[in-house]
């Protein structure tokens, strides 16, 4: 089921040793994880553990100070000018915790600004992707609607359908509930569970742990800049090996 | 010599800070108004009752308001072209500021703070004397006209005003907004020009408004290196017609013009505030 068991393939994603550190305070210390195609990876762990910042340096929004991020054929850690930048963020895409939509635009329009204006695709095939997107997330009917009039869970499934619109091969997950309140949360769970099943491959930083339990083919629990402790949701959920592991878990659940 | 004098008097509003919500200003500006124009009413009653044989204020006021029209024009033509040279320098000057190599960031702080912290007046005479009053481009002779560099000088402090304004704005728009921009694939320029600025304009409306007031204002300072706008056709008409009881009269008057052009510009600025404010 999960990369260790089935057949060795080339990773999508694959971190090795990477550190991070932001002044004095040293983030990451040495995270090394690969994630298989059509994988749902999620990392769980403490606030102020590092797993925000390790999604940002897979999609290069961090530099990585030491170690090496490859996401398909992109060296990461290599990459300097704008277009390769460019290059790499169309195959990675990242929701965040604050949705982050841009407010002076409609949703439609979110979805449709960086394929048409920065990808270069044509207007109207993009417009209907964008159409088709907002129904995949149940949004048909707001594509007009500015990010201000919609409730938080509908702004969040506009950012993964905005995400979605630049058609990645990796999506990353940002806390993408946390800030939701409880009821909306499982509108936007059940739009991740949607791509899980459609076989994309996904990282997702959550404090969900039911959720990851049940989408997820690997775990990681990092602490402290480091993963503790890896392994399919049923052995880490289930039988932690780890002392610190379950001092996590016996807190959170 | 008259012109001098009044002009030090004029209405120049000292800068006021960005960001200054207090609506005090608007009210106490109106109210300024309301005086000026009393004032302007009640001397005009006076002179006019006491000048029986000679032609009354009013018919002097009259007689020589196309002309103030004309120097009053040439104000707000001064101000409007001002702006737009200091509105466009000022966006470049702004983005100088939050640029990512440290030369440039130093370079256009020492090129605001100077031009925010140099009197409008001395702005105005280096200009004057450092630029000549015509240039050749090849064997053709292009004039500089004194109005032109009237309003580059103008236009500098406003470019450094401006910069301030948008280097503030654009520091203003939380981060989430440009790490979405990057992640899908914008670049850093693009990302500026394209998703923050547009979310800017909002609050970059009502400070740059207020300083257009406040240019439209400064603008009689023209006079003082002799651009024929409304002071010195004002003092023209004063020296011209030899009258002493013309002066109060006169004077108000084109206060009042002043007030009709400028009091709706700051009352809209204060309207614009509170809306954005709502929000």
């Amino acid at each position: 089921m999960s990369a260790l068991e089935g057949p060795i393939e080339t990773p999508i994603v694959r971190i090795v040793d990477v550190h991070k550190s932001f002044g004095t305070v040293e983030v990451l210390k040495g995270v090394t994880l690969a994630v298989t195609k059509g994988e749902a990876v999620c990392i769980i762990g403490p606030s102020g553990s590092g797993k925000s910042t390790l999604l940002r340096c897979i999609n290069g929004l961090i530099a990585v100070d030491r170690g090496e991020v490859y996401v398909g054929p992109h060296a990461v850690h290599t990459l300097r000018t704008d277009s390769e930048m460019v290059a790499l963020r169309k195959d990675v895409s990242i929701v965040f915790q604050q949705y982050n939509l841009f407010p002076h635009k409609t949703a439609l329009q979110n979805l449709m600004m960086a394929p048409v204006q920065v990808l270069k695709q044509p207007a109207a095939e993009v417009e209907e992707r964008a159409y088709a997107l907002l129904k995949k997330v149940r949004l048909a009917g707001k594509e007009h609607s500015y990010p201000g009039e919609l409730s938080g869970g509908q702004q969040q499934r506009v950012a993964i359908a905005r995400a979605l619109a630049m058609r990645p091969s990796v999506m990353l997950f940002d806390e993408v509930t946390a800030a939701l309140d409880p009821e909306t949360v499982k509108e936007v769970l059940l739009t991740i569970r949607q791509l899980v099943e459609e076989g994309m491959t996904l990282i997702l930083v959550t404090h969900e742990m039911a959720f990851a339990r049940e989408i997820a083919n690997h775990v990681y629990f990092t602490d402290a800049g480091v993963i503790v402790e890896d392994g399919p949701p049923a052995q880490l959920f289930g039988n932690p090996q780890r002392e610190r592991t379950r001092e996590f878990l016996r807190q959170i659940l | 010599m008259n012109d001098s004098r009044f002009a030090v008097l004029l209405p120049l509003r000292l800068p006021a800070p960005i960001g200054d919500r207090s609506s005090g200003g608007v009210l106490f500006s109106a109210q300024v108004g309301m005086i000026l124009i009393a004032v302007l009413a009640t001397s005009l009653a006076m002179a006019q009752a006491q000048g029986a044989a000679k032609p009354g204020v009013i018919d002097l006021l009259i007689k020589w308001t196309p002309l103030l029209a004309k120097g009053f024009f040439f104000n707000l033509l001064i101000s409007v072209c001002a702006m737009a040279l200091g509105t466009a320098a000022g966006v470049l000057l702004g983005m100088a500021r939050i640029s990512l190599l440290g030369p440039v960031r130093s370079g256009s702080w020492l090129v605001v703070q100077f031009f925010r912290n140099a009197p409008w007046l001395v702005l105005l005479f280096f200009v004057m004397f450092l630029l000549p009053f015509e240039f050749r481009i090849g064997t053709t002779v292009v004039p500089f006209p004194d109005w032109i560099k009237v309003t580059l000088g103008l236009a500098l402090p406003i470019m450094a005003n401006i910069a301030e304004i948008v280097r503030g704005a654009v520091q203003s728009i939380p981060t989430g907004q440009w790490e979405a921009a990057r992640s899908l694939a914008f670049s850093r320029s693009e990302t500026l020009w394209k998703i923050i600025l547009p979310q800017c304009i909002k609050r970059m409306l009502p400070p740059w408004m207020n300083w257009y007031a406040i240019l439209t204002m400064a603008t009689p300072l023209a006079s003082l290196v002799g651009v024929a706008e409304v002071m010195t056709v004002t003092g023209r008409i004063t020296s011209a017609e030899g009258r002493t009881d013309l002066l109060i009269p006169i004077y108000s008057y084109v206060l009042v013009w002043f007030f009709l052009y400028c009091y709706p510009i700051a009352a809209w600025t204060r309207r614009l505030e509170a809306r954005y404010a709502e929000r």
